[in-house]
């Protein structure tokens, strides 16, 4: 990698440049880009989750006043075929999932949308489905590779004999529910389609990923559409692309020249824009009478849909997290009859995490050892997935400061033992992983602008993490300039390209274009004058294939939970994280306190309850799936160590927008374990697995 | 959604007969459970008789020492009176338990008590629900029902109800004010709920058309020392797994007189009797507590999800009593 750039603005803990705007309500989101004349759009969505479409009849809902358009099957523009069956809208009568969008009614008003869709009459021939993911599903099978492009099974060693001959066993299953994404603003569209060019108001994490799939399917060049997105709230990877963006085009095509705006529902966000597979993990480790593990097994049985492949890399973490001569992962899938899984935060590290960080608690029990003192004793000096050296990796120095800051010492490890105006206390501990990625094809200019100011533009999206900020501290010190000569323009395809806000890969995508720019620029114009211009590109990086690249952390957790009734609440929680260098300390903390607030949430709450009857989530709002309220969230702080590491790119920073989430719910089930000496192995910790 | 006409009612004699004469007007309060049910096509009146804004809106002491409660008062208002925290404190930790502060600030007295059930599969039209859509059947009983029945039940219904308040005036026997075409009448609340029986449509007693005006309290010396405990999965915002009200009166470590309702638990809120009569002279100890407890769940038909219901329940009730007694006597 080429030097590191001299941090001035970066590592200032700089306010969000939009967070006035956005407190007081005037950053407009997607479905607040309306006019006078914007029409509205619902659909119909299948009442069976496999089947075929015999029959529709929309006469009452085209009667209706007010009704501009019904889309069905029959009447929808055909799209060029592609690769994405879940973006093959209204394309056949077939039916591969409840909920599904079968038909949409377009209308002067959102009521009279929905009242049009609900007169919508449907006949299906119905055939019978399974939605119900178990161990022993029929047809599990071996998927090419898994999330992105990871080997499916991986082996090394001879697992079986080493755990045969271990001192110390443990062989438990795990289990996490299906969890679904539910950012604070659902997905939203208002679609244009006027002369010839279709422009999107999206809630998306990749406008130009959008532009280019709408182009595609509905046979446009790239420069007919436009997809704009300067404030998003909320992503969390299942705001890349759905049927329903796909559905908004569509309406604003039957009605030209009019916006279309369609806003989900909450409810409708249970079966339209993804969720996190369920899991099923059996964790075998073998160690040692010294405490070292000998023998690490992670087997993985998870769901895909019949309709779509996505394959979670659930155990891809434990590939790489701990030294042990003899490893072996495995992934199944079972292809149900339900609506395709997709990222959440932290796809695989945040359920494989889970599994292996509540095993590494057991082991060390086991072992008689600290859960701390164990991990540092397993600690591997080279990666032992792929034998490189790590570009940095400061695991074991994350645990230390943070059993001093959390008061780890005094803790005395007997379960069940602590009580308090009649709730057991416990206190817990997990590690935390997630790689660096970085996308190709980012690219950024700079030009110069009267004052002494730079325009810098990307197509990059802030999805709530602080992107506007950070990047905007990035190009000034790329530039040497301060924060305020940067006017930064971003979340607008007509931008140069900019890759997905996912895999916490932003930063390190978009500004290492960013710094390419800058430094072409500066090169090019030694003494720049206003209308001079520069580009570049996110450079390759050499040391991708000399260095292991992740980022870690140490997550601790104090849990109480109620002696009579079973109700689990975490007073208190600290991260302690090794992720390069930090950018802005104001909204890395809140990235981080973020993500570990949606572990937390995922440990006492989420779970998505699939009626096998039906094919569809039972509790399907938010009275019934439960999010961490306010109350739930008591004392979480995040802080991180100084990290150097001049390999990962020119800023010296790996990605923090999922690594929170990893390791958290392991550590508030190894707290409530702690408090109770109820080992609960299946998430959510609900007051009923503590009942006694 | 369903279009509906929409009026503000003039006084409450007019908005009864309104709505009597029209088989499907409703009565509107705050609107906090019935427009989601518009939303969701749960619900879909012809007509809205808005009466939030009758003069309902007063907390009044009653001859003989109770309390009159408005219809139109608003839960917030309700939970922060100083008359109902001194002397009815378990309707303050009621209301302070439920929803969220947005809720509580519009929420009226009688919208409380009349509020539906939350059965996803009665606010879900695309599956069957007998309470939403008479003999379509239970999806339910063999289905997604954690949080559902395991007293009082039938085939029909195994729904429970939501509302916090409804079960601490069950606890104290409070008394519903209600107006109808044919004159007023007064309804104890433990007699306004019904058991689902084979007709779980009907949540209430009252016909259509009439419109409750008021909650009274009856003066009960006891429930200055009583509280509400409400077990959830979350710290705030949820609604019970189970719930207890209780009043306790102690003399010299024996039991004098006691009032237990539960939440979460029925479809009503369930006024715990076998319980009260077991603790009456009772020793105040936790294994009277919990044989009482167990005498009230005896009856109990859990489900296949929700049978740590009756452990929960158990460990509730011994724990309220325990805390109202300890604190009765330094």
């Amino acid at each position: 990698m080429t030097g590191l750039i001299e941090p001035k603005s970066i590592g200032a803990p700089l306010e969000r440049l939009e967070g006035h705007a956005k407190v007081t309500g005037t950053a407009p989101y997607a479905a607040e880009h309306l006019a006078a004349d914007t029409a509205h759009l619902h659909p119909v969505q299948a009442t069976v989750a496999r089947g075929r479409i015999t029959g529709m009849d929309t006469t009452a809902a085209e009667a209706l006043d007010g009704v501009l358009a019904v889309l069905t099957p029959g009447n929808a523009p055909r799209l060029a075929p592609g690769d994405d069956p879940e973006l093959a809208v209204l394309a056949s009568d077939e039916v591969a999932y409840r909920g599904q969008i079968i038909a949409a009614a377009v209308a002067e008003t959102t009521e009279i949308a929905r009242q049009a869709a609900d007169l919508v009459r449907v006949s299906y021939a119905e055939l019978p489905h399974d939605v119900e993911l178990r161990a022993d599903s029929a047809g599990l099978y071996a998927p090419e590779v898994v999330n992105p492009t990871y080997p499916t099974d991986t082996t090394e060693g001879d697992p079986d004999g080493a755990l045969a001959a271990a001192a110390v066993t443990v062989d438990r299953t795990y289990t996490t529910p299906m969890e679904h994404n539910n950012p604070m603003e659902p997905h939203a569209t208002v679609a244009l389609w006027a002369r010839d060019t279709l422009t999107l108001y999206e809630s998306t994490q990749w406008p130009h990923g959008v532009r280019d799939t709408i182009a595609r399917l509905f046979g446009l060049a790239t420069d007919q559409v436009r997809v704009i997105a300067p404030y998003v709230g909320g992503g969390f990877g299942s705001k890349t692309i759905h049927a329903n963006t796909v559905l908004a085009a569509m309406g604003a095509r039957a009605v030209p020249g009019r916006p279309v705006s369609f806003a989900l529902t909450r409810q409708q966000m249970f079966s339209l824009v993804g969720y996190r597979t369920p899991t099923i993990q059996r964790i075998r480790l073998g160690a040692g009478a010294d405490g070292r593990l000998t023998a690490i097994a992670h087997d993985v049985v998870e769901q895909t849909a019949r309709l779509k492949e996505f394959a979670e890399q659930t155990a891809v973490a434990t590939r790489s997290m701990y030294a042990a001569p003899n490893r072996r992962t495995t992934h199944r899938l079972a292809a149900l009859d339900v609506p395709a899984p997709t990222w959440m935060r932290a796809p695989g590290e945040c359920p494989g995490m889970f599994a292996l960080e509540c095993a590494m608690d057991e082991m060390a029990i086991a072992c008689g050892l600290d859960p701390i003192e164990f991990r540092v004793r397993n600690e591997p000096e080279i990666d032992p997935e792929t034998g490189l050296p790590f570009s940095s990796r400061n695991l074991i120095r994350c645990l230390r400061e943070g059993a001093d800051r959390f008061g780890w010492r005094r803790r005395d490890p007997t379960p069940g033992v602590r009580r308090e105006d009649g709730w057991l206390l416990g206190t817990g501990v997990a590690a935390s992983t997630f790689p660096v990625f970085r996308l190709p094809g980012s690219a950024a200019t700079v030009r110069r602008l009267a004052g002494g100011r730079y325009r810098v533009q990307i197509d990059a999206v802030d999805i709530g993490t602080g992107a506007w900020t950070s990047l905007a501290q990035i190009a000034a010190d790329a530039l040497d300039v301060p924060p305020d000569a940067v006017d930064l323009r971003i979340g607008d395809s007509a931008l140069p390209p900019g890759s997905v806000a996912g895999g916490s890969s932003g930063t390190t995508s978009w500004g290492s274009a960013i710094v390419d720019a800058a430094r072409t620029f500066r090169e090019k114009f030694p003494d720049p004058e206003e209308g001079d211009e520069a580009g570049g590109a996110t450079p390759d990086n050499p040391d991708l294939e000399r260095f292991a690249m992740h980022a870690y952390g140490a997550q601790f957790a104090a849990v109480r939970v109620h002696a009579d009734t079973g109700e689990v609440r975490v007073p208190r929680m600290l991260g302690v994280f090794a992720a390069g260098r930090i950018i802005n300390p104001r909204t890395a903390r809140s990235q981080f306190i973020g993500g570990m607030t949606m572990g937390l949430s995922m440990a006492l709450h989420e779970d998505s309850v699939m009626d096998v009857r039906f094919g569809q989530v039972a509790n399907h709002d938010f009275a019934g799936y439960h999010i961490a309220s306010n109350a739930d969230v008591r004392s979480i702080d995040a802080i991180w160590i100084e990290e150097e590491d001049p390999h990962v790119n020119p800023m010296g920073s790996k990605g923090i927008g999922e690594i929170g989430i990893v390791g958290a719910a392991a550590a508030v089930a190894n707290a409530a374990y702690h408090a109770t000496g109820v080992r609960v192995r299946d998430l959510p910790l609900t007051p009923e697995k503590f009942l006694r | 959604m369903i279009p509906f006409d929409y009026q503000r009612a003039e006084d409450t004699r007019s908005a009864v007969a309104t709505v009597t004469a029209r088989p499907g007007a409703a009565f509107l309060g705050a609107g906090t459970n019935l427009v989601d049910h518009l939303k969701l096509g749960v619900a879909a009146p012809d007509l809205l008789v808005d009466v939030s804004h009758l003069p309902f809106d007063m907390i009044e002491p009653l001859a003989g020492g109770g309390v009159r409660i408005g219809a139109t008062v608003r839960n917030s208002d309700l939970a922060v009176d100083p008359v109902i925290r001194q002397r009815y404190p378990m309707v303050s930790a009621a209301l302070l338990s439920g929803a969220s502060g947005q809720l509580r600030n519009v929420a009226t007295t009688a919208g409380n008590l009349m509020q539906r059930t939350r059965c996803p599969y009665f606010q879900d039209v695309t599956t069957p629900c007998n309470k939403r859509r008479p003999g379509s059947g239970c999806s339910a009983l063999e289905g997604y029902h954690r949080d559902h029945a395991i007293l009082g039940a039938s085939r029909h219904c195994v729904a429970v109800h939501p509302s916090d308040l409804a079960v601490a005036l069950t606890a104290l026997g409070a008394v519903v004010q209600v107006e109808g075409v044919k004159g007023a009448r007064s309804i104890p609340i433990i007699d306004l709920y019904r058991l689902p029986d084979d007709a779980p449509q009907h949540d209430t007693v009252l016909e259509h058309g009439e419109l409750i005006t008021a909650v009274d309290l009856p003066a009960l010396p006891m429930a200055t020392r009583s509280t509400y405990r409400k077990v959830r999965d979350r710290a705030s915002y949820a609604f019970a797994l189970v719930s207890v009200a209780a009043a306790v009166d102690v003399e010299r470590g024996t039991v004098r007189d006691v009032r237990v309702a539960l939440g979460g638990v029925a479809h009503k809120p369930w006024r715990a009797r076998r319980a009260e009569e077991a603790l009456r002279g009772a020793p105040a100890t936790d294994d009277a507590f919990r044989a009482a407890a167990e005498a009230e769940l005896a009856g109990a038909r859990p489900l296949r999800d929700n049978a740590f219901k009756v452990p929960m329940a158990r460990n509730t009730i011994v724990a309220t009593l325990r805390e109202l007694t300890r604190r009765e006597e330094p």
